[in-house]
């Protein structure tokens, strides 16, 4: 086994694996119903390109990806597009977005799928875009398309690839089971992997309660020189990527940096399983293992779901008691999202539908004041100052929250866990970010209207010294014209006279001489 | 139902200021025992006295303030200061000068600024400072073990004192049973040009180390201590940097010149060392919030107290470098910060956000 560095910090709540952890992964029968959001993935939304009436089959693309960072999304199973439509779709803000409505048929008929025997007559970039458009994206939670974290970039160098087979997060087995139930096919994405980033060396971290899971991965990498397997000890946040990078290699991700630039590259341990299936036997990201658990459910478990399924379904399968349900969480405890509806669908990202009644979660309760104790800056994985950060964020001082480092934030709940006068810091520092975030948006905006305001600025002026500089020509040339005229007239007057004159001294016949004085 | 919809974490570790305060006062019986068994009923007559003047005084303070009673007179710490000013006071203390040290205690100290955890001021100091200086004599008048044993010292005699000033046959006693405590004493020998040595052996209120009886006093609070950091109820920073303060500047001194200048074990077993810093310096309320900060707070306190005690004006240094590193925490707290994940130093960088 590897050395293990230790990190800052962190917390251990009661796991709560046992509940789902000891039973098989089970499958249920094809909804009747499947709700696609095309934004199932950081990055763009995905377009849909089917059409309403449209029969599809399992496997089929129905929204193509958009730009470079974004995934397409895949029919689950054959059907027909029956709606594309606005639904509630499982996110923190609870509102609609656009989803693809599948009727299933029930017959679950594959789309034509392109195996590959040996991936490695295939360029990288060849098996990236595979991965690309077979919808891979992180199976972790985040749900950042893959394919762009298998190119580290010119120049750069992976040194470690890092599977992240953690859990840290209570209630949540659906990787246990994956590793135990799967572990070869997990083995076969690991090294596709391997290849395309070319990393040297590849370590598969999992935390030390999953002794099975640790035992069954050995057994399928004992071929592998290149593959080892980390004990990490059990802790919350240890399946925090760059908590884990200082785990396993003992360094920081720099601020502002990314896993690349310690020579790290992380990725889930479902999805790796989800690149095999993509480049042996062609077939999409269409379904996932779901932790499905909580107090409100009689029969917790581990489902091998469809993507579009929704919870509701899952909960019926589950017998949930759903009028004991007070909340509904997917994800974990410590940094799940609550749904409001329980028609949400499963997405690729949800590895846990969480039920939850009042017994279990924690009473609500008036926050005392802060005693600084000091507990959340102990508990802070990114060693943080928790208690100045929340009376900055209360006093609305976001620039001394800014100075102590308010964006390093992880937000991954150690600190209200542990605070003993039951503040909700997490909330504190997402106002204060959310503030300083409008902000910058409303300085941004005043710099552009700034900018338009001088640019208009100048025009005006512009177009005034034109003006003027019309206007003073124009004067000019009549001045000019003025004088020439009045010459003229001059030159006219003098003309005259002397033709007067010169017709007197022809009537008069006065002889003249021209060098006497005139009398005038 | 309509499902409720806060945002994360939706996890508690149940902890709570009860619970906390409940673990402090725990930590503090063996040395309360410790102190009753060398002195007598006027221990826990004060702690009681205390105790119960402190919580009417912040019941009393909450409802003027119009602030929820039952939460705040629940959280155990009021209580928590009175028995630290409870300890700092000499046993068998007439009761009013407790009722005045709990008024400076709570409502000046803590419920004038805000209440709980608004106080710059550790509130069990400022009840013991305000007392030192308005009642000198009574605030000096210690007793000594082996003679208090001489005198009747049972409950009832104990409560005619304390309420009377007098005991039950009607004998005033407080001149024959008080003196002036270890520290103090020492103090006016080394005045009187005697050396630490010829105090110490002379007078037979000395122990081993400190006082008699304030040795075994100081070693219960420090097993107190040692309970407190195991249960993370305070970190080891403050103790420990308070303790290495006092031990360095005392064995600097004792180095230079060790007849006039007492041993850094006197120093740590006499007085009020462990028990400051285990229990009165680190209030987290009134001391410096973050880790690295808080060792220097600790042994700044360290070298006060030492200070006080051998150049100062009172016998005792601990109250008042306590209430002078209050003054001091803010700023050590916005100078030292710890090291954050992905950065080279602690306090310099201006963060952007990320767009």
């Amino acid at each position: 086994m590897l050395k293990i560095w230790p990190f800052h910090g962190g917390i251990h709540p009661p796991q709560h694996k046992e509940e789902t952890s000891q039973k098989p992964v089970a499958t249920v029968k094809i909804p009747p119903q499947l709700i696609l959001p095309v934004h199932q993935h950081i990055g763009q939304s995905a377009t849909p390109i089917v059409k309403i009436g449209e029969k599809v089959l399992k496997g089929q693309m129905i929204a193509k990806a958009e730009g470079f960072v974004s995934a397409p999304v895949h029919a689950p199973t054959s059907g027909i597009v029956s709606a594309i439509e606005n639904r509630v779709v499982p996110h923190p803000s609870g509102l609609k977005a656009l989803c693809i409505v599948i009727e299933t048929d029930g017959k679950d008929q594959w789309h034509k799928l392109d195996k590959i025997n040996d991936y490695t007559v295939l360029d990288p970039s060849e098996l990236r875009n595979i991965i690309r458009n077979s919808g891979i994206v992180g199976l972790g939670g985040a749900g950042f398309p893959s394919f762009i974290k298998l190119n580290p970039g010119p120049g750069k160098c992976v040194e470690t690839l890092i599977i992240n087979g953690v859990e840290c997060e209570p209630f949540i087995t659906c990787d246990d089971l994956l590793m135990r139930t799967q572990a070869e096919e997990i083995i076969e994405g690991i090294k596709i992997i391997q290849y395309a980033l070319k990393a040297k060396k590849c370590v598969i971290a999992i935390e030390d309660n999953k002794a099975e899971a640790i035992a069954h991965i050995q057994k399928n990498i004992e071929n592998e020189p290149d593959i080892q397997v980390a004990s990490i000890p059990t802790q919350y946040p240890a399946g925090s990527e760059k908590q884990l990078i200082q785990s396993i290699t003992g360094k920081e991700v720099p601020k502002d940096g990314l896993a690349i630039h310690v020579g790290v590259i992380g990725q889930n341990i479902a999805t790796t399983r989800a690149v095999y299936r993509a480049v042996a036997y062609g077939e999409p990201l269409i379904s996932r293992i779901v932790t499905v658990t909580g107090d409100a459910i009689n029969q917790p478990q581990n489902i091998d779901t469809l993507v579009g399924t929704p919870f509701s379904y899952l909960l019926s399968e589950t017998d949930a008691v759903l009028e004991q349900v007070e909340r509904l969480t997917m994800g974990g405890p410590m940094m799940g999202f609550s749904v409001t509806e329980f028609d949400v669908p499963v997405i690729k990202t949800t590895n846990c539908i969480l039920a939850q009644t009042t017994a279990t979660l924690p009473v609500q309760q008036t926050a005392m004041p802060c005693i600084r104790c000091g507990a959340c800056a102990e508990a802070c994985p990114v060693s943080l100052l928790p208690q100045q950060l929340y009376w900055y964020a209360r006093a609305d001082e976001l620039d001394r929250a800014q100075e102590h480092k308010l964006f390093d934030c992880i937000e991954c709940g150690c600190c209200s866990y542990v605070c003993p006068s039951h503040i909700p810091l997490v909330q504190y520092y997402r106002y204060a970010k959310g503030q300083i975030w409008i902000k910058e948006q409303e300085r941004k905006k005043s710099d552009i209207a700034r900018q338009r305001h001088e640019a208009r600025q100048i025009r005006i002026d512009r177009e005034k010294a034109e003006r003027t500089a019309k206007r003073n020509r124009k004067k000019a040339a009549m001045q000019a014209k003025k004088i020439a005229n009045n010459a003229q007239e001059q030159a006219k007057k003098q003309r005259e006279k002397v033709q007067a004159f010169a017709q007197t001294v022809n009537n008069s016949q006065i002889s003249i001489d021209p060098n006497a004085e005139t009398k005038e | 139902m309509p499902l409720s919809a806060p945002t994360s974490p939706h996890n508690h570790s149940n902890a709570s200021i009860t619970k906390v305060m409940l673990q402090v006062i725990i930590a503090m019986i063996p040395g309360i025992a410790v102190y009753s068994y060398f002195f007598g009923w006027g221990v826990l007559i004060n702690l009681t006295l205390a105790t119960l003047f402190a919580l009417i005084f912040e019941m009393l303070a909450l409802k003027v303030r119009q602030r929820p009673i039952k939460p705040f007179l629940l959280d155990g710490s009021a209580v928590v200061s009175a028995l630290l000013l409870a300890l700092a006071i000499p046993p068998y203390t007439p009761w009013w000068i407790l009722l005045i040290g709990a008024f400076f205690t709570i409502i000046v100290a803590k419920q004038l600024f805000g209440g709980l955890g608004y106080n710059p001021f550790n509130p069990a100091m400022i009840g013991y400072a305000v007392l030192l200086i308005s009642f000198p004599v009574e605030m000096t008048s210690w007793v000594v073990p082996h003679v208090i044993f001489n005198f009747p010292h049972d409950l009832s005699n104990t409560l005619s004192l304390v309420f009377s000033g007098a005991l039950i046959g009607g004998e005033s006693a407080l001149d024959a049973l008080t003196m002036a405590s270890p520290l103090d004493t020492l103090k006016t020998q080394l005045r009187l040009e005697h050396t630490v040595q010829e105090a110490l052996s002379t007078n037979d209120i000395f122990g081993t180390f400190g006082g008699i009886g304030w040795e075994s006093i100081n070693f219960a609070f420090l097993v107190g201590g040692v309970w407190l950091i195991y249960k993370r109820i305070i970190t080891w920073h403050i103790p420990v940097g308070m303790l290495a303060g006092i031990i360095i500047i005392s064995f600097v001194f004792y180095l230079i010149d060790s007849n006039h200048y007492a041993s850094p074990m006197y120093h740590l077993f006499a007085g009020a060392t462990i028990l400051g810093a285990f229990f009165i310096a680190t209030d987290p309320i009134t001391a410096c919030t973050s880790n690295p900060a808080r060792i220097v707070y600790g042994f700044l306190i360290g070298i006060l107290a030492y200070t006080i005690r051998t150049w100062g004006g009172y016998p005792d240094g601990i109250a008042f470098a306590v209430l002078l590193m209050n003054m001091a925490a803010p700023t050590l707290d916005y100078y030292i910060q710890p090291r954050v994940f992905g950065y080279k130093h602690g306090r310099k960088h201006k963060h952007r956000p990320k767009k």
